[in-house]
């Protein structure tokens, strides 16, 4: 009876994989060759040496009935079918496309002539290279990421220390700091164009023109709509790291009569800079990511000049730009208002590899200041 | 002693006060779904009149079929709930067989995993929507548009984190449970199931909870493969396509971002304890 339990489960596990792995069934014929490279590697019999052969007979034959006869090749059989699940949409949808827009990179692609692009080498990249649209949206992709990032860790790490503090109501706080994390970026958008736009302006003074019709404020007022979001998911990370600061350093400092800044830097700031590795890696990817807020909220900004260096490096002047054109959108913009697939694919293939070694710098920066317990 | 309880009660004082300034926007939001869009553009700030405009507003934003709330609800549900499953056992299996084979290939393959995460979805958008193209062609099922494209597709998004937590957190799970159950002969379907992923409770609600606002809020990547009017929209395409065709109609607006928010609002305010204690073990992880 039980056996037979276990065969059904067997078999129903063995249908599920085999639904999951559909798409890699049927396009079976390229994939093959791989498969059986892969196949090869993996069901090699490996000579297991058993050094107690002849002295222990009794002992193997109860081992090899226990685990099986073929026990190699059966473990290896169910790497296969455990990995498959996980593997086969990985490959599909984030590999072989990622693999593609490598070399759709550098074709002529528009989206209109597909399946007819022809390879034109690195055009897209010089294109790219001396357009000031995309430098601009660098340059405003850069200072949002860093202002960001200051803002949030900084909101995120008070309000840490504060929800740890002996108040009544600690956890109401953080479940209430924590609520603009549940809500979608675009959502958010929204709302805060309304706030923006009419709630604001309607109170009078200073806000009667709207924060985010004005270039020179419009990121500020993004600034706040993302590090209110933020914040708090931000904060819990801190709250975990803090929690681990043992008591008794704390109470030692005490007695020693250091006051509470001077705790706070140079007992607990080391203690939680592994929170601090990780914390800005994650502010650093969503600010260098951000793209369903601001286009909910300005859909790319209001218009503004060209700052004067770049009119001077590009000998482009007086031309105009979008404020908020953060990178995410000028390369959706790019590629889905104006049809240049292939510079979109390049710009995000350049966006691809500033992301990477900024953050790789990053990480290998904070990782030198963390201090082991 | 008294001073001390002092510096307590004005920090407790700030912390009330930065509450309710983080909840102003939804006050202002909730506040607005209750009126007309005239009483909106006169007095945004102003309670409104009568609770039964709520009511109107929000029947108007269920009829209307720019929004279709219940059908793009239940597709958002679905896409959500199976992606997760999907992406949770899926990973948690490639991630135990990573971890227990000791093999260079098992390696490479984790290594494989890894690099995924690096990969923002922005590098590969245009190429996936052009190889999903490619796939119907070749096997005539159609993936855009449809509940297991997108389905699939948060599953290979998805994988990259969940098997490095998942990795993470089955190293430090002793072997000898396994030879035991191995003994006793359970097989290698029982054994993850039975075993392994009871084991893996705690990192396993942390991905829901990850994966889980991810998906649900997520709007690029519906967008790109369900497309705005898809079939299978979302809630966020949803509002998006209602902003979209009732430009400044804020009554309309604030009323959808109210009912999309809702939901998230509500299981998080019953799940609270579980959804913190998630968030924060795996971030540290």
């Amino acid at each position: 009876m039980k056996n037979l339990k276990s065969k059904i489960l067997n078999g129903l596990f063995k249908i599920w994989v085999f639904l999951l792995s559909i798409p890699l069934v049927l396009i079976y014929v390229p994939i093959r060759g791989i498969v059986r490279q892969f196949r090869k590697i993996v069901l090699k019999k490996h000579d297991v040496k058993h050094h107690y052969q002849g002295h222990n007979r009794t002992l193997l034959a109860l081992e090899k009935g226990a685990l099986g006869s073929n026990e190699t090749a059966q473990t290896n059989r169910n790497f296969i079918y455990f990995i498959l699940a996980a593997i086969t949409p990985y490959l599909l949808f984030v590999i072989v496309p990622f693999l593609m827009g490598i070399y759709f990179s550098f074709t002529n692609w528009t989206g209109l002539n597909t399946g007819n692009e022809i390879f034109i080498g690195f055009a897209n990249y010089k294109n790219i290279f001396s357009s000031f649209a995309f430098a601009y949206s660098f340059y405003r992709t850069a200072i949002y990421s860093v202002l960001n990032i200051i803002f949030i860790n900084l909101v995120a790490f008070l309000l840490a220390l504060l929800v740890t503090q002996k108040l009544k109501l600690t956890n109401v706080y953080r479940a209430g700091f924590f609520m603009p994390n549940l809500i979608g970026g675009l959502v958010l958008g929204y709302i805060w164009q309304f706030i923006y736009r009419n709630a604001l302006p309607s109170i009078g003074g200073i806000l009667t023109n709207s924060l985010i019709s004005n270039p020179d404020t419009a990121m500020g007022a993004l600034i706040v709509v993302i590090t209110w979001q933020y914040a708090g998911y931000i904060m819990m990370i801190y709250i975990a790291a803090l929690q681990n600061v043992p008591t008794d350093l704390i109470e030692a400092s005490k007695i020693d009569g250091a006051n509470a800044w001077q705790r706070l830097r140079t007992i607990t700031m080391p203690l939680v800079a592994q929170a601090f590795t990780i914390a800005m890696f994650l502010t650093l990817v969503t600010s260098f990511k951000q793209y369903d807020t601001v286009m909910a909220l300005t859909q790319g900004g209001p218009a503004t000049t060209l700052p004067q260096f770049l009119q001077n490096i590009f000998a482009a002047p007086n031309r105009t730009v979008e404020s908020l054109n953060l990178m995410a959108i000028n390369i959706y913009d790019s590629a889905f208002v104006r049809y240049e697939m292939g510079v979109g694919q390049a710009k995000a293939i350049i966006f691809f590899i500033i992301l990477l070694i900024i953050s790789l710098t990053q990480v290998y920066y904070n990782k030198k200041k963390e201090v082991e317990l | 002693m008294t001073n001390e309880r002092k510096a307590t009660f004005i920090l407790e004082i700030i912390a009330v006060l930065l509450l309710v300034a983080f909840f102003f926007p939804f006050f202002i939001v909730l506040m607005n779904a209750g009126k007309t869009s005239q009483e909106i553009i006169n007095a945004p700030m102003a309670m409104p009149s009568s609770i039964s405009q709520f009511y109107i507003n929000v029947r108007n934003i269920l009829t209307n079929p720019s929004v279709r709330y219940g059908r793009s609800f239940f597709n958002s549900l679905f896409i959500t709930t199976f992606s997760l499953i999907f992406i949770n056992i899926s990973s948690g299996m490639a991630a135990w067989v990573l971890v227990r084979t000791k093999k260079k290939y098992s390696t490479l393959i984790f290594m494989f995993f890894l690099a995924g995460m690096v990969i923002p979805f922005q590098v590969v958008m245009l190429p996936l929507v052009r190889f999903l193209e490619v796939l119907r062609s070749w096997t005539g099922i159609p993936f855009k548009d449809t509940f297991h494209g997108v389905i699939l597709a948060y599953m290979g998004f998805g994988a990259p984190l969940s098997v490095f937590m998942f990795h993470g957190f089955m190293k430090s799970i002793p072997i000898d449970i396994e030879e035991a159950a191995t003994i006793d002969g359970c097989t290698k379907i029982q054994m993850f199931f039975r075993i392994i992923l009871p084991i893996l409770k705690p990192i396993f609600v942390t991905l829901l909870v990850l994966n889980g606002l991810w998906i649900w809020n997520d709007y690029l990547l519906p967008v790109l493969i369900i497309g705005m009017n898809g079939k299978v929209r979302t809630l966020p395409l949803a509002v998006a396509n209602l902003a979209g065709s009732y430009v400044r109609q804020w009554d309309l607006i604030l009323t959808s971002v109210v009912l999309a928010a809702l939901p998230v609002i509500v299981l998080f305010l019953f799940a609270q304890k579980h959804i913190i204690k998630g968030m924060t073990s795996g971030a540290i992880k």
